[in-house]
């Protein structure tokens, strides 16, 4: 284990260690696109439209890398841990299956799920002619059909694709910024991916009217093999550390409907000497105080 | 316009697990049993010479640089002829290799704790260090047909811990238990011991015999190298074949034993 032994020498290279390394917040995770041996000309527009959407957590690897994924893991899981990312795409073309989209995670640099999608019908961005969205928006993502909860591997899948095309994970959220939409609808087998812009248009009252345009890569997709992990792997990874449960605060209570107690502890009062109003005829005269204080100087009553 | 987005509710996995807390290091252990505290310490220190802030260490320190030091007093008791020049640079050089094997040690030590190695070589390595030997010593001494209970102590080691199984070789279940599983077991005995049936298939246990030997002659012939590891693998193989070959499980400790060592003596002997 060079790592544990050598230390990094310079300041950059100890930055970027600790990029890479397990933290209570983990980064956003970053996606690479592979091409396989054989990949055809609609495999890799789609793996250059996806790169678009996920820029810039994404990286598109050029060259064609011949391998199985479902065969052997240890070449994607090297580049894992060479480009520290833990989402892949991989895009393959054979008679058998054809225009072959495999979509994974790892955890811990392993490969956790994997599930081939075959690609039915693709139009691509440039083949829509309308205004996009900036690069780096965060989409918002619907997931329609009621397969995605009853099927045990579509559930895995809309978890997939929900870490997928997620992006960073923020507070809070500029309301003009919500323009992409990325609609995933599961009908009689099939998987239909669709992407839209929102308009916001005017409207009588202070909510906007919302329009829904076409833009963007839109799939038909088929699901063909899958290679999920088992259950207690699955579990291990979703486990979260306890330092990311938010802190209790003391003497702090939530009530059902979102209204907050608090608790304040008083020492014991003499309720016979409350005085809940200023009643100025109640003040106390210059000679009962100090009748009270037992002969400490009268203070100066103060003219009106 | 900023929204501010909920809690979210659906749970993804992580893209790695959790940080493991790094264990103390052995200064951080002594320090913690002492009760000593790290003492803030200013980056900037004054240099009366210089009449200027300096940093503590680094370039440009206060009190010069120790390389360019052009005085070095001969300390009382040391040998007029000796380099007073070169035993500093040796002591420096001595005092940066002992911090880097320490270091080094403490990483190892951080290390084995996380992966906990299992089965500690039972061999002197000459590379091994305290705890370990110091295992390797306990299971040298519980190797004794009294487990160890006679065995006079080391010298240097420390007294009797408390045994597991509180000195006995054998566990029994209580007198007055499962009266119910006590029935039952005596009368699946009883059951053993009347019927016709042998406990043990013999045409079953042979068939069984003759394909594991036919495996590991091919096996062998494969690779004249593995010749040794085939050995020891049939060596290893022995007590688990035994424990197959007693055709009814029984979940009692008293049964397989009898069980496996009639079927194992018997074997033996054909």
């Amino acid at each position: 284990l060079i790592y544990c032994y050598r230390k990094p020498k310079t300041k950059r290279a100890k930055r970027f260690l600790e990029k890479r390394e397990p933290k209570l917040n983990e980064n956003t995770k970053n996606a690479m696109l592979i091409k396989g041996g054989n990949a055809n000309l609609t495999v890799t527009e789609v793996l250059k439209d996806i790169y678009a959407v996920k820029k810039p957590f994404a990286v598109l690897y050029k060259r064609k890398n011949i391998t199985r994924p479902f065969e052997d893991q240890t070449s994607l899981e090297f580049f894992s841990k060479k480009s520290d990312c833990s989402l892949f795409l991989f895009g393959s073309h054979n008679k058998k299956r054809p225009n072959n989209l495999i979509i994974g995670r790892m955890f811990d640099y392993h490969v956790l799920d994997m599930i081939e999608l075959g690609v039915e019908k693709f139009v691509a961005l440039k083949d829509i002619k309308n205004s996009k969205c900036p690069e780096g928006t965060k989409p918002m993502l619907i997931f329609a059909g009621d397969m995605f909860d009853v099927n045990e591997e579509y559930r895995r899948l809309k978890s997939l694709l929900i870490d997928f095309f997620r992006g960073p994970t923020v507070p809070n959220i500029r309301l003009a910024g919500l323009e992409y939409v990325l609609h995933f609808t599961a009908a009689d087998g099939k998987i239909y991916m669709r992407s839209y812009k929102v308009l916001l248009k005017k409207s009588g009252c202070k909510i906007p009217r919302i329009e829904l345009e076409e833009m963007g890569p839109s799939l038909d997709l088929v699901m063909r093999r899958t290679h999920l992990a088992s259950d207690d792997l699955y579990k291990l990874s979703l486990k979260q550390p306890k330092g990311l449960k938010p802190k209790k605060k003391k003497n702090i209570s939530h009530d059902v409907f979102g209204t907050t107690y608090g608790r304040i502890h008083m020492q014991k009062q003499d309720l016979s000497k409350l005085q809940t109003r200023k009643m100025k005829g109640l003040k106390k005269r210059p000679a009962e105080k100090s009748a009270q204080d037992g002969g400490a100087a009268p203070k100066k009553s103060k003219s009106a | 316009l900023v929204a501010q987005l909920p809690e979210p509710t659906f749970r993804l996995p992580r893209e790695k697990p959790p940080p493991k807390p790094r264990p103390p290091t052995r200064w951080e252990q002594f320090a913690r049993l002492k009760g000593i505290r790290r003492k803030k310490k200013t980056s900037l220190v004054w240099d009366e010479q210089a009449k200027e802030w300096r940093r503590r260490w680094g370039y440009r320190r206060a009190g010069g640089d120790p390389s360019r030091a052009w005085l070095a007093e001969v300390p009382a008791g040391a040998d007029p002829e000796e380099d007073q020049f070169a035993r500093l640079r040796r002591e420096k050089r001595e005092r940066v290799a002992r911090n880097e094997l320490n270091r080094l040690r403490n990483l190892a030590r951080a290390h084995r704790a996380g992966s906990a190695v299992p089965a500690a070589p039972l061999h002197p390595t000459g590379h091994q260090d305290r705890d370990e030997l110091r295992r390797v010593a306990r299971v040298a001494r519980v190797s004794t047909a009294s487990l160890g209970r006679f065995q006079p102590r080391l010298p240097k080691e420390s007294a009797e811990p408390p045994s597991r199984s509180g000195g006995k070789k054998r566990r029994f279940e209580p007198l007055l238990g499962n009266l119910a599983a006590e029935r039952s077991r005596q009368l699946e005995l009883l059951r053993d011991m009347g019927s016709k049936k042998p406990v043990l298939d013999i045409t079953r246990a042979v068939n069984k015999q003759l394909r594991q030997e036919e495996a590991e002659a091919a096996a062998a012939n494969k690779g004249k190298k593995q010749s040794k590891r085939g050995k020891r693998g049939r060596r290893q193989q022995r007590p688990g074949r035994s424990s197959k070959k007693s055709g009814a499980r029984r979940p009692k400790p008293q049964q397989p034993k009898t069980a496996g060592g009639g079927s194992g003596g018997g074997r033996r002997k054909k």
